[in-house]
């Protein structure tokens, strides 16, 4: 069967591509579960798996320099970032080749200056934030760049989260926020933390756009988050993008997962994303057998080389501990302009320091005070998002207020010669 | 020149760096067209424009966790919190964030947080606080906390060129009751090193912030009984001038620490550890300390007054301290 069509066609090696990454996350995962089991990882170990293509799609998404921060079950965003296996294999074993040095774990590991990846901390939901200040960062430098990170169901409860998400929603911020839903947060299921079934319908709040996409299905992934990718740098705003998926093992490997229905990890693995895609590559006629054997091989390969080069790299110094704490000449701080800098130097970036106020927020939104009449509550818009439930197709959902559009004319930041305030 | 206050100084640093180097943006809440609730920041809105400026919803997590991601794009944003108490919400971006970045993955944070601290004005139990400490604490934090106009001035200046994280806390009793003539040529104070205010033989006086003006006004009374007390401004918390205090103790033999931070917990204690552990021998006497109650800031004038360290307190301490 020929390809089907898609709104951001995808080659035969892009196709290939997203297949290695997504295959490498799973066996990356399962190498480090058997380290895990000799004894050699340090601390605990969180798997991704089911969780894929719901990493590896939307990281694929984004141009090469655009910015990430990975959550921990976003290993595949590494991956298409340009980390390798090695690196993770060395922060899981707290090796001193590892990017930190041993100084932090997991996938706690970033690179500003060339690939662009915030690390994360492990509290859930000060990504967002600094994602949003990364992307007010980038425009006002003059960078064309999106910012996306992901958080899990559990952690939009979070005050950083609604904090961030209305920080970039008001400034307009080019950036993508991925809410993985995988139905748990450790033991607690989505329905006894969010009223609501889906949660991209928190974009609401924000005035933002949101989509739902199955993520699962790495292509629909992949066509969905570019949509909102291309969205956030043409100027839109903030984007959010929920994923539907599972997370397939307990929250990491301590746990096993009891409190989860065995016909809920049922349903997801006959939607596992791997199989589902190697299903659609053959029914498309994109690869053969001998392809995926040699893909195969060359991930065995790799993650061989990769296994050796970190067992090998010894444990850090202990002196290490003690360096490092202050950036004190060690790094030359220098902003990457893609604008002129006299465009933000007075006198050019004068402005008058006042606010065009032209909604006087009466009932009836006119811009004029009239006579109050009586009024029953304001009628919620009618629902934008998908409220079907089980994993929808990509892009069965975009919802946005006629308040955002409002504000987005207005938005300073937009318009390099700024009239007045904003309203 | 005519004398500008401590607040006017401030203004002065942020107009200064944002002029020398465009990467300087600054952000908070009403901080652009109000020009900040202590007009720290006005002006600054019609001369550099909305990009560098820029106004904020109410979200101290969220306006430092986006000064964070723009200092990863290598500006230098400083942030204001409209009092100090409320980086308390922002406080998780602060200590795991911001300050473990550079140890952890290498990634630096020239950030400033900046904004009015301290007690005197009936400000009450949110407005009133002295939190150096939490951010002390903080290994890859530094904490600035000037007492004259010049130093808030050069102070800042340098805080801004750092490549680290640094809270600077700005005593709003000194806002505009410090008023000085400022040098017309550009100059920074350096992040670190303490300040002699008043040299001295008998004991020496250990401060910072509000309370180097009392302890100054206490040392004036004391020299009037025949007691010379040397007193160090410490104008920066962390990194503490160590050396500049040990120095000051081998002369005065005596250490008073006197700050307005509560007691427990107080880089009083910090001060007479290092103290202990490095100038043992050449004490002539315990090292005391005057400091605020354990208790929150509180609101009605009488309590208040018994709560911060008072200029007879300082001269009482001393008194005792002499006799040694
Ligand atoms: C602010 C905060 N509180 C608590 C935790 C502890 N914790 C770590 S992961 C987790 C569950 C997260 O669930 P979710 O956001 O859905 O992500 P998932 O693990 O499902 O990928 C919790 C409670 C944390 N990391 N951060
Ligand atoms: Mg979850």
């Amino acid at each position: 069967m020929a390809l089907p069509e898609m709104k951001y066609p995808l080659s035969r090696e892009q196709l290939l591509d997203l297949y290695y990454y997504m295959k490498l996350t799973r066996e990356l995962d399962e190498q480090l579960v058997r380290l895990f089991r000799q004894n050699k990882v340090v601390g605990g170990l969180y798997s991704s798996i089911g969780q894929e293509a719901s990493a590896v799609g939307t990281a694929y998404s984004l141009e090469p320099d655009d910015w990430i921060a990975p959550m921990i079950r976003n290993v595949g965003g590494l991956l298409v970032k340009g980390f390798r296996p090695r690196d993770i294999l060395m922060q899981y074993m707290a090796r001193s080749g590892s990017p930190t040095g041993g100084k932090d774990g997991t996938s706690h590991f970033g690179d500003i200056k060339k690939r662009h990846v915030v690390s994360p901390i492990s509290m859930l939901g000060d990504l967002i934030p600094v994602m949003t200040g990364v992307a007010m960062g980038g425009r006002y430098l003059g960078q064309k760049l999106v910012t996306m990170t992901w958080i899990g169901d559990g952690g939009t409860s979070t005050g950083a989260f609604h904090e961030g998400m209305n920080l970039a929603a008001s400034q307009h911020a080019p950036f993508v926020c991925v809410v993985e839903n995988n139905q748990w947060a450790y033991s607690t299921p989505v329905s006894r933390q969010v009223p609501l079934k889906n949660l991209a319908d928190r974009a609401r709040a924000y005035g933002i756009p949101s989509f739902i996409m199955d993520g699962n299905d790495v292509v629909a992934v992949y066509q969905t988050t570019r949509q909102a990718v291309d969205m956030a740098r043409r100027g839109e705003g903030p984007v959010l993008v929920e994923s539907k998926t599972m997370r397939m093992k307990g929250h990491a490997q301590h746990d096993p997962a009891a409190y989860v229905p065995p016909e809920m990890f049922a349903y997801w693995k006959a939607r596992d994303p791997i199989h589902r895609y190697e299903a659609w590559l053959t029914e498309h006629e994109v690869w053969d057998k001998k392809t995926q054997a040699e893909i195969a091989a060359r991930i065995e390969r790799e993650l061989k080389e990769d296994l050796e080069f970190a067992e090998s790299s010894p444990l850090p110094k202990p002196e290490v501990a003690e360096q490092g704490v202050y950036c004190e000449g060690c790094h030359t701080i220098e902003a990457h302009w893609e604008r002129p800098q006299a465009e933000v130097q007075p006198p050019k970036s004068s402005v008058e320091a006042a606010w065009t106020v032209t909604d006087y927020g009466g009932l009836n939104g006119d811009a004029k005070p009239t006579a109050v009449a009586p009024t029953t509550a304001a009628t919620p818009e009618a629902a934008p998002t998908n409220g079907a439930g089980a994993p929808a197709a990509a892009e069965t959902a975009k919802s946005r207020s006629a308040g955002q559009r409002a504000a987005k004319a207005k938005h300073p930041a937009r318009a390099a010669s700024q009239p007045k305030g904003r309203g | 020149m005519a004398p500008v206050t401590m607040v006017e100084a401030i203004r002065e640093a942020l107009d200064e760096e944002m002029q020398r180097d465009p990467t300087v943006v600054l952000i908070g809440e009403d901080i652009g067209v109000y020009g900040g609730a202590f007009k720290a920041t006005e002006g600054l809105l019609a001369k550099y424009g909305w990009e560098r400026v820029i106004d904020t919803p109410i979200s101290e997590t969220g306006l430092i966790g986006a000064a964070i991601g723009m200092s990863y794009q290598g500006l230098r944003p400083v942030a204001e919190m409209q009092f100090i108490d409320f980086i308390a919400c922002g406080f998780n971006q602060m200590v795991n964030f911001a300050a473990k970045s550079h140890y952890r993955w290498g990634g630096p944070v020239p950030l400033v947080v900046r904004g009015p601290c301290g007690g005197g004005v009936h400000g009450g139990p949110f407005h009133s606080q002295n939190p150096e400490m939490w951010f002390v604490h903080a290994p890859g934090l530094k904490v600035i906390y000037p007492s004259t106009a010049y130093d808030a001035k050069g102070l800042l200046k340098s805080a801004i060129r750092d490549n680290n994280p640094v809270v600077c806390l700005e005593h709003k009793f000194l806002y505009r009751r410090v008023k000085e003539e400022l040098p017309s040529e550009e100059y920074t104070v350096p992040l670190g090193k303490l300040a002699v205010r008043r040299p001295g033989r008998d004991l020496t006086i250990a401060t910072y912030g509000a309370m180097a003006l009392n302890s100054l006004e206490a040392a004036e009374e004391l020299a009037k009984e025949g007691i010379e007390a040397e007193v160090l401004d410490l104008r920066t918390l962390m990194p503490l001038d160590r050396q500049g205090i040990i120095d000051s103790v081998r002369k005065t033999n005596k250490l008073l620490v006197v700050h307005e931070d509560v007691r427990s917990g107080g880089i009083a204690g910090e001060i007479a550890a290092t103290v202990n552990e490095q100038a043992f021998e050449d004490l002539d006497g315990p090292i005391l300390r005057v400091t605020s109650l354990d208790t929150p800031v509180p609101f009605a004038p009488p309590l208040e007054e018994r709560f911060l360290p008072q200029v007879a307190d300082i001269t009482r301490a001393a008194r005792e301290l002499a006799r040694y």
